[in-house]
């Protein structure tokens, strides 16, 4: 019987072995990180790329002529060795590294970075990244002297025209595969729908490291596609993935109270959580409700009748900063000190209210039409700051008579009302921020961008202030000056307080755990924080993993 | 019924009896938030403390309480009768019928029904009220939840089929649905309730299981299973153990229900 027993707890160990030993780590070939993507990635086309998970798989995947350091914010060369912005703002010259393959064996040369251009210039695509450089009407004209320079000519000056390079990957002109031809430090070798991607080192890449030795380090990633944050926690816990990128707060208290030195926080930072009103004409929803929400007063309402500080203070645990624009108070230059502070106060709200013509009815809230105020705010499932954001909102609201309910949607789900269908009130998102210039946010408050989320790709302005901000953002783009640039950028902040198309609730802390098994990390405030020297990392030697050892 | 069985029973009517008195218990309303007080201990205002966002425990609980214990055998009863009227025809008209009602449970069987539960989440309004949500996850809950139930029911169905009093009620001229009807559902009667009374903690921990993974009760409404969402956090539970509670009342009724159900076995 005894006997029996011990084989039975053999089998049982080896058959958990792997479990235990999780992924496997060698110090001579770098190993295999492990960490998980919050949905499914909408695109592997990083063109076409709008939100976290092909973000990422860009980030890792995808060569750039100029890359910004995270950590320094300066920028270093990429593909190109060297670069030049004319006088007026409108050109760059630059100068490529030669001898470069895509990951599939296809020469790189000028072509590529032409043919990349007019893919993102060209308004069919309509990509996210090419809107941050939209500065005005006309054709972009790009040259190609050589196999190794191009030029590339835009119909009005753009400033900071350098950093907007940081986001766009070059394609292949001629590689059979496409997009999956990359210059990045990996290529993606595998993906399963609703499982994980998983990126193979590219043995291409040009980087190599101080000693000669050809990076990256590491020999593969493994995205797990894990939407749930409480199991990405526990898996982390487990030793399973090696980091976490982004890190709730309470998760973070968590992390830190048990194991101090993997829960990293590097500050308030540029990612913000906010909450909007579905403005779009066509939405499928009762004409009463877009009336409100078309309606200045109401948002402002809204947004005054909120309790900031107590959500920074109970669902962030004091890991955030009431949010009122744009820009976070961690972006020293660009954030607009004179803004006015908006106050909690439900009874101004109801003043605001009362102008638009909604008046309160005991505890109900009704418009000019007798219809009772009541909305549906969506957001991702499994994310629970999120919902609890939410559930002090349905409490803030109800103190002036308005009724709000949840619905938590899967991330597919959800950007398809968001993006497609438009059949949604109103949303509760966050926005991660990957740079300090105002041009990164081009794709947000142009009112024919794709991220314009209260009215997506309108054909022509729908608001006065709307063509307002269309104007403003492209001469911020368009000055060379940076004091033009944020004279024009602290008007479209104030713009944005004034009419609150966005909602601002938080900025929060930049917080992110990585396992002490990982060699070379340095998160930063920027976006990615925890990978974003992905190239330089490794799996030490210890095969212990995650937090728990 | 066995003294251990009539306990069982008693705390099961105990806390029926609980969720129709819970309006009036309610040291306070389920999502009101003391803002003042987010995770606090227990105290006389608040017995069980208050959650994170500083909402009352106990009553959250006892409405959580509510939602969960009338809902479950709702959805149970609604599985058990389809369950009973397929695998009934099916045991007894036996055929072609039989193998279709047998090949569609075991379609059904290998459907993932948990990405049906979030397409048909995904495609409803949103603007139906958080109660109105909640009676249609339990409502999917039970029109998913038969398949178990029915093969049960047909195997019973079909050894009732061959038996003496059937085949006397067929050569008296007796037609299908009154067989169905007169003979074998009564026969039947002890089985329908065992596989109802099976079915409640299933749907119990159906819902709990969908409300972690958020797919359940929305907020602010309570459910065992958003009360429980918060247990991957061990070091806070072995701080503050009253937090155990939803699961130590989950673990009660599910045992409950299986302390009554023997007898009814015994009794088929």
């Amino acid at each position: 019987m005894i006997r029996r027993v011990w084989i039975v707890l053999a089998l049982t160990f080896v058959s958990c072995w792997p479990a235990f030993a999780g992924p496997q780590t060698a110090d001579h070939s770098g190993g295999e990180l492990h960490f998980c993507l919050r949905g499914e990635p909408k695109t592997f086309n990083p063109l076409l790329v709008e939100e976290t998970s092909s973000e990422t798989i860009r980030y890792l995947t995808g060569g750039v002529l100029i890359r910004l350091n995270r950590q320094t914010q300066a920028l270093e060369p990429g593909l190109a060795t060297s670069w030049k912005v004319s006088a007026d703002g409108r050109t760059i010259k630059f100068h490529l590294r030669t001898g470069l393959h895509f990951s599939d064996g296809t020469p790189f040369t000028s072509e590529d970075v032409a043919y990349t251009m007019k893919a993102l210039m060209d308004p069919q695509m309509h990509s996210p990244t090419g809107d941050s450089f939209r500065s005005g009407e006309g054709q972009v004209v790009v040259q190609t002297p050589s196999s190794d320079s191009i030029v590339v000519t835009f119909p009005a000056p753009v400033a900071g025209l350098e950093r907007l390079f940081d986001q766009v990957a070059i394609l292949s002109a001629h590689s059979p595969k496409k997009e999956m031809a990359v210059l990045g430090p990996f290529y993606v070798a595998d993906y399963t729908p609703g499982s994980s991607v998983l990126l193979r080192r590219n043995t291409s890449y040009w980087k190599k490291d101080q000693e000669g030795k050809p990076l990256p380090y590491l020999d593969s990633i493994r995205l797990d596609i894990q939407r749930n944050r409480d199991i990405e926690l526990l898996r982390f816990r487990r030793g399973e993935i090696h980091l976490i990128d982004v890190l709730d707060a309470e998760y973070f208290d968590r992390l830190q109270k048990e194991t101090p030195a993997v829960a990293h926080d590097a500050g308030t930072g540029l990612d913000s959580e906010f909450v909007w009103f579905n403005q779009v004409p066509t939405a499928p929803f009762a004409e009463n409700k877009k009336a409100w929400f078309r309606s200045t007063e109401f948002r402002k309402a809204i947004s005054t009748a909120i309790n900031r500080d107590d959500l920074s203070r109970i669902v962030f645990g004091g890991h955030a900063r009431p949010a009122f624009g744009p820009v976070s108070p961690a972006n020293h230059f660009w954030f607009n000190v004179s803004l006015p502070v908006p106050q909690y106060d439900s009874a101004a709200a109801l003043r605001l209210l009362a102008q638009a013509g909604f008046r309160l009815e005991g505890r109900t809230l009704r418009d000019s039409s007798g219809n009772r105020v009541e909305f549906t705010v969506i957001t991702n499932s499994g994310n629970k700051s999120r919902e609890q954001m939410v559930a002090m909102i349905q409490q803030d609201l109800s103190q002036i008579g308005i009724k709000v309910n949840l619905v938590t949607l899967d991330f597919p789900s959800l950007i398809e009302r968001i993006t497609r269908t438009y059949d949604y009130e109103a949303c509760l998102l966050g926005l991660v921020n990957t740079d300090l210039d105002p041009n990164s946010q081009m794709n947000v408050w142009l009112s024919s961008a794709e991220n314009h989320q209260w009215n997506p790709k309108q054909s022509k302005p729908a608001t006065v202030w709307e063509a307002e901000l269309d104007r403003l953002m492209h001469a911020q783009a368009s000055a060379t000056s940076d004091k033009k640039r944020k004279a024009d950028w602290d008007r479209v902040q104030q713009i944005v307080a004034e009419q609150q198309p966005f909602i601002y609730l938080v900025n929060k802390d930049a917080m992110s755990a990585v396992s002490p098994a990982v060699v070379g990390s340095a998160p930063s405030v920027l976006d990615p924080h925890a990978f974003w020297n992905a190239e330089v990392l490794r799996l030490g030697a210890d095969p212990a993993l995650g937090a728990q050892k | 019924m066995t003294p251990l069985q009539k306990v069982a029973a008693s705390i099961l009517c105990a806390l029926f009896a609980l969720i129709v008195l819970t309006t009036f218990l309610l040291p306070a309303h389920y999502a009101r938030q003391f803002r003042d007080i987010p995770n606090a201990g227990p105290s006389s205002a608040h017995p069980l403390g208050t959650d994170a966002l500083g909402r009352d425990f106990l009553s959250r609980l006892l409405y959580g309480t509510r939602v969960s214990l009338l809902l479950a055998p709702a959805a149970a009863l609604l599985a058990t009768l389809i369950a009973a009227v397929l695998g009934s025809a099916a045991g007894l008209l036996g055929g072609w019928f039989e193998h279709i009602v047998l090949a569609a449970t075991d379609l059904s069987l290998a459907l993932p029904w948990l990405f049906l539960l979030l397409l048909v989440r995904a495609m409803l309004p949103l603007d139906v009220p958080p109660l109105v949500s909640v009676v249609i996850a339990f409502l999917m809950m039970g029109l998913l939840g038969w398949q178990a139930s029915v093969r049960v029911i047909c195997a019973a169905a079909r050894g009732v089929r061959d038996s003496d009093f059937l085949l006397l009620a067929r050569s008296s001229g007796c037609r299908p649905a009154r067989l169905l009807v007169r003979h074998v559902a009564p026969n039947l009667r002890l089985l329908f309730y065992a596989q109802f009374f099976i079915s409640i903690p299933l749907f119990i921990l159906t819902e709990a299981n969908l409300s972690i993974l958020g797919l359940g009760v929305m907020e602010p409404t309570p459910s065992w299973g958003n009360l429980m969402r918060g247990f991957e956090d061990f070091s806070t539970l072995s701080a503050n153990p009253w937090r155990l509670t939803p699961l130590i009342l989950l673990v009660i009724v599910v045992m409950c229900f299986q302390l009554v159900l023997p007898s009814q076995e015994v009794a088929q």
